[in-house]
């Protein structure tokens, strides 16, 4: 299994911030997101335009081709907004 | 090296004076910066909630931190980051170095800024009366980044 996160406008849209994913196949990022995709509904909306997505592999910013692996955290989310100025 | 994220406000006179209060002797420079909310317009209505991911955000600043520290002789760094609801005129993050000289000092909270806008997982959201939407992006702050990878 993978704890998949979802943070800011995703985690809204997709109504829940956490949820436990099976290990996709292929084992990857974008495997993933495939996975999320063929839920169909506010899933496939949220995961359609990857330009407007970043992901995070156990904490650590990777981008989509990275592996996954059984009990990784797999995070995904806006570009970031942080800081001022 | 100090990072620290919190719900709560800070008193950013309180934390400069504790930083400053423990370098040592061959610290010959401090620099400080404070983001503070910046309301557009209607400012009391306005108020910024700001989404992280705890964690991820204590470890990217951290190694923000660390790469900031083999750049430069910097003796010391401090990073304050709220989180949660914010009202304008707030305090946001607070950053401070401390170095020998004030070049590097200067230079290592510039760029410790610039990586933080791109790197730590932090999110804004805006509201002012009914309506909310999540800041974007901007290219600029990418930009601002870029400039130190030459």
């Amino acid at each position: 299994m993978v704890t998949v996160l979802y943070f800011a406008w995703l985690r809204e849209r997709i109504g829940r911030g956490e949820e436990e994913i099976p290990l996709p196949q292929p084992a990857t990022v974008e495997g993933l997101l495939d996975t999320l995709r063929s839920r169909g509904g506010v899933y496939d909306e949220t995961f359609a335009d990857t330009d407007k997505l970043r992901a995070a592999v156990n904490q650590v910013h990777v981008d989509l081709r990275h592996p996954v692996a059984d009990g990784d955290e797999v995070a995904f989310f806006p570009p970031v907004t942080g800081g001022r100025a | 090296m100090i990072v620290r994220i919190t719900p709560d406000a800070f008193d950013p006179a309180a934390e400069f004076a504790a930083f400053e209060a423990a370098q040592g002797t061959g610290a010959g420079a401090v620099v400080t910066f404070l983001g503070r909310v910046r309301a557009p317009g209607d400012a009391d209505r306005y108020t910024l909630t700001l989404e992280h991911y705890p964690g991820m955000a204590e470890r990217e600043i951290g190694a923000i931190l660390e790469e900031a520290r083999s750049r430069w002789k910097l003796l010391d760094a401090l990073v304050i980051h709220r989180h949660g609801r914010l009202a304008p005129g707030e305090p946001i993050v607070l950053v401070a170095t401390a170095a020998a000289h004030r070049g590097e000092a200067f230079a290592a909270a510039s760029f410790i800024m610039d990586f933080l806008k791109t790197r730590a997982p932090f999110w804004k959201k805006e509201a002012a009366g009914d309506s909310a939407r999540w800041v974007e992006a901007r290219a600029s702050d990418d930009e601002a980044a870029r400039r130190w990878t030459t």
